[in-house]
């Protein structure tokens, strides 16, 4: 077992993790942070994107002992009790989810995409959430999504 | 002619979705979330080999690794070894082999369940499946269709003759309708369609826990289907009915590939039993791809009949069906829900149609996205193209000529379906316009006259579908086993606020929000104040589920007329509290009032609380106030619409590129226009998958080669482009909204427009067909194929 120290949405936290525990095991199980998920097994999917000292990281791809000394935004973190950040503002008004599955990572990376690129054309979106795998949407409404993101938060002026 | 609701209010407006804050801030609840005290965690030892004899399965070593508390294997579970339904033996003599959880003679296929292992935590258990000691015995695998059904093959089943399941004659004439012609053009065409993985991005989980006090077993489990599941298991673990709670959590898709009763489910629920303590077993996505049950699979050989100048004439349709390795809840009646879709949108006088249903050493197919529509659309829009080609006339205006036009409704096709309504021409010229096809035409005949290596093709699918299953008798007549009702119960609690449940069991559809939109629109009763109870039978004890864009088809014609009743129910005591006949009342915007005085009047919410308290209710009348209704419909619903998909085709690499893709639907009346059109982009992509990207390949050995996500090709954004949708609205007649299915008509019309698209461009150089995937290789091979046949 090693100790870790790591702030997460805010808490710092001190753990005992078993060298081999995924990040995002350590976020579920460890610390009931369940709205970080798993979707496949080999980086694909990007449903538990999550930001890793403010970048956007594949929670599966890291162990938790990488993590120590780190701060880690996870979607619960992004926004506190009712308050809503303007990305997860943006999905919702342009219907960017249906089951919600895909919607923790896509959220976290389009906060990523969106700080490195505050105005994306629609290629760069396309460019930068191609990591992240969504079946219900097309990724049309997606797309809007990231556009109006970055409209409410001033990048298109 | 029914009444269609007034789509001006409430019903008809793009309400953003109730269900989004808590999806939106990770307040979710999968089956994954769910961690209860003592929990044992069930991993599964899955066969590496297609086909094998196991001759030894010993579990003892993997007993006695750390945190390990049982092991299983079939025989050591003995009675508790249940078999996985199948409920739909198409024909008296459907063969129907026995599919117990756990294999103890052979295995059928990579992924195969030959073992269980429980532990105190997830990874020990994973960890002590390499302690199982499994010896096979391999044996040939049986993987090609063609090659199972040959005399001699190796057979999936020992003790059956051959690897045949089925074979469904539906007969039809087509050769004595033909010798009545004397001018018959014939075209003949065998498509493959590919295997697909449905690859929601939720893999399916698991847990099911007695309940402490009394008999009960709740199983929480990421499905499509908790009504359905709960009648299933209790039949197949013998478990009493009254004591099985199913309940699906958040759901992260389903696409049919959720509409099951799976080995997982059976096994943890059985183990839960025998151990007395909650067992819970969450899939690993490498697992979901062998073990979850595919789609498609279908090598069609079809023939389209027309007179010379362009007329139908027939249609034969001859299919082989994979079924996989064994039969699960719907397998052999996938290709039947394509059956009656063939002849589609066109008038002909004769149809012929034969199935034979295969097993191989693959994993199982069932229902994805469509589940037999898809085929059946594939096949017929794509030979529609064929034909035009070989009459030389405009593909659109060959189906013009040959659609059902819009004064025809009711028509009852060739395939003995009656369809209430449909606009072809509506939405095509919309559609039309909206995708510039003249200029486009034009632009495509440029390039062609000046030899560009980027040509460019037109992909046509005007299509329709059969959807919200579906009218119980003719379930029945087809030998289905259960029916195709859906029920809804509405509430008024005495605060005044609904709540609204329903059989119908979302998994991103977002029935929170459109079901309170309907009720809203009745009741009068703001959408917040209605609260949409679901996928729990302890709390939604009847229902039939959601598959088969029946939820609202079905679904909402129970909401309707359970909302009605809710009124009715409530206007004796309003006519009790405004001293006045029954008869003088009217209800109007969630109150009543009598006519003629408006100022006497009274609120649903007012007489919620006063059926509540009860202290002055008519004599006869019993407390509180609610509505249910249970209803079956009266027939499938049949939206339509016109695809249209411009392709670039690079001739000299194969690459193709979707440049441009318009559809304009016609799903009837719309309850929340944003949700349908959502639907329709999220079938495109799926169908548009089939397409170009998604193929599931076993090589000859029967090992899945695109068993993970980096394997098998689910496109990504980078991968699609933004999609121009548009609507009709021609109401069905036989839906008390007027509304029909919208689920799966993205996925079903949308594969047939991208490779006619992408055939039309390749035509002048003589490719008349193209292998799905239309993968670069796919399509280069289609050219050089093509280039060698006019060398």
């Amino acid at each position: 077992m090693q100790h870790i120290t790591v702030t997460v949405d805010g808490t710092e936290y001190q753990s005992e993790v078993e060298p081999r525990t995924l990040l995002v095991h350590w976020l579920r199980e460890g610390l009931g942070k369940v709205g970080t998920v798993v979707g496949c097994d080999t980086s694909n999917c990007g449903a538990c994107t999550i930001l890793v000292d403010g970048q956007s990281v594949k929670s599966c791809s890291m162990l938790a002992v990488q993590a120590d000394g780190c701060e880690i935004t996870t979607i619960q973190g992004l926004s506190t009790g009712d308050d809503w950040h303007p990305v997860q503002t943006a999905f919702k008004e342009c219907h960017g989810l249906q089951c919600g599955y895909c919607t923790p990572g896509m959220v976290m990376s389009t906060v990523d995409l969106l700080t490195e690129n505050p105005n994306p054309t629609e290629e760069e979106i396309r460019d930068g959430i191609h990591g992240n795998l969504c079946r219900c949407t097309g990724y049309h409404n997606i797309v809007k999504s990231v556009k109006y993101a970055a409209d409410l938060m001033g990048g298109s002026k | 002619m029914t009444d269609t609701l007034d789509t001006s209010s409430v019903i008809g407006r793009p309400l953003r979705r109730k269900e989004d804050a808590k999806l939106l801030h990770g307040r979710t609840n999968w089956t994954d979330n769910i961690q209860l005290p003592g929990t044992l965690h069930m991993a599964i030892v899955r066969s590496p080999m297609a086909h094998a004899k196991v001759t030894k399965v010993d579990v003892s070593e993997a007993l006695k690794q750390p945190n390990v508390v049982a092991a299983y294997n079939a025989a050591e579970l003995g009675d508790l070894n249940s078999v996985v339904p199948c409920v739909w033996p198409v024909t008296d003599d459907t063969v129907m082999p026995p599919f117990p959880a756990l294999t103890g003679d052979k295995v059928r296929h990579v992924g195969d369940c030959v073992a269980v292992v429980l532990a105190t935590d997830a990874a020990s258990a994973e960890d002590a499946l390499a302690y199982v000691d499994v010896e096979y015995e391999p044996l040939p695998a049986v993987v090609n269709m063609i090659d199972a059904i040959s005399p001699g093959s190796e057979l999936v089943h020992g003790d059956a003759t051959n690897n045949t399941c089925y074979v469904y004659d539906l007969g039809g004439g087509y050769e004595d309708e033909l010798a009545k012609h004397s001018d018959v053009v014939r075209v003949k065409r065998r498509f493959v369609n590919q295997r697909l993985i449905p690859a929601f991005m939720e893999p399916r989980a698991v847990v099911a826990a007695p309940m402490g006090m009394s008999d009960e077993i709740t199983v929480w489990t990421s499905t499509q289907i908790p009504h359905v599941l709960r009648v299933l298991l209790q039949l197949v673990t013998g478990i009493p009915e009254q004591n099985l709670r199913i309940i699906a959590p958040d759901v992260g898709g389903g696409f049919g590939g959720k509409l099951q009763c799976y080995r997982e489910e059976i096994l943890v629920t059985q183990l839960a039993r025998k151990l007395g303590r909650p067992v819970k077993w969450n899939e690993t996505r490498s697992e979901d791809m062998v073990a979850t049950h595919h789609g498609r699979d279908q090598i069609q050989d079809i023939e389209l009949a027309a007179t010379k100048d362009g007329k139908f004439i027939g249609l034969k349709v001859d299919l082989l069906a994979n079924m996989g390795g064994y039969l699960q809840i719907i397998t052999p009646g996938i290709p039947l829900l394509g059956m009656f879709m063939y002849p589609a949108i066109y008038k002909m006088d004769a149809y012929q149609f034969q199935c034979t249903g295969v097993f191989t050493n693959s994993t199982p197919t069932d229902a994805y996205r469509g589940a037999g529509r898809p085929e059946a659309t594939f096949a017929i829009e794509r030979i529609v193209d064929e034909m035009a080609a070989e009459l030389g006339m405009e593909p659109m205006e060959l189906r013009t000529k040959n659609w059902i036009e819009h004064h025809e409704f009711p028509f009852t096709t060739v395939a003995g379906l009656t369809y209430d309504t449909g606009n072809y021409e509506a939405a095509t010229a919309k559609a039309m316009d909206m995708f510039g096809y003249h200029e486009l035409r034009a632009e495509q005949k440029a390039r062609r006259e000046s030899g560009d290596p980027v040509q460019l093709g037109i992909g046509i699918s005007t299509f329709t579908e059969m959807c919200g299953l579906a009218p119980s008798r003719t379930l029945g007549a087809l030998k289905y086993a259960a029916g195709g009702w859906e029920h809804c119960t509405i509430r008024l609690l005495p605060s005044g606020k609904v709540e609204l449940v329903t059989g119908t069991s979302p998994h991103g559809q977002g029935h929170e929000t459109a079901w309170s939109q309907i009720a809203s629109e009745i009741l009068g009763i703001p959408v917040d104040d209605i609260d949409v109870i679901h996928s729990d039978t302890g709390r939604s004890p009847y229902g039939m589920d959601t598959y088969g864009s029946r939820s609202l088809a079905v679904g909402g014609q129970a909401i309707k007329k359970a909302a009605d009743r809710v009124i009715e129910n409530a206007r004796p005591i309003a006519a009790h509290q405004l001293e006045c006949s029954a008869n003088d009342l009217e209800f109007a915007n969630g109150a009543f009032s009598v006519k003629g005085d408006p100022e006497k009047t009274v609120t649903l919410g007012a007489l919620a609380w006063a059926a509540f308290a009860a202290h002055n209710l008519p004599d006869g009348v019993e407390p509180m106030i609610s509505g249910e209704a249970t209803v079956d419909p009266e027939d499938f619903s049949y939206p339509h619409g016109t695809h249209l998909a411009a392709m670039e085709v690079d001739t000299e690499t194969g690459k193709v590129k979707l440049r441009k893709y318009v559809c304009v639907d016609d799903v009837g009346n719309q309850v929340n226009p944003m949700i349908v059109e959502g639907q329709v982009h999220g079938g495109l992509a799926q169908g548009i998958g089939q397409a170009l990207y998604e193929g599931a390949e076993y090589d000859s050995d029967g090992n899945l080669l695109t068993a993970s996500l980096a394997d098998y090709l689910i496109p990504s954004a980078a991968d699609l482009p933004s999609f121009e949708t548009g609507s009709t609205v021609t109401p069905s007649t036989t839906h008390s909204l007027g509304t029909k299915g919208v689920g799966e008509a993205g996925a079903i019309a949308s594969t047939p427009a991208i490779i006619n698209g992408i055939v039309d461009a390749l035509r002048p150089m003589g490719v008349t067909d193209v292998l799905m995937p239309a993968s670069p290789q796919n399509v280069w091979r289609a050219i050089q194929a093509a280039k060698g046949a006019s060398a």
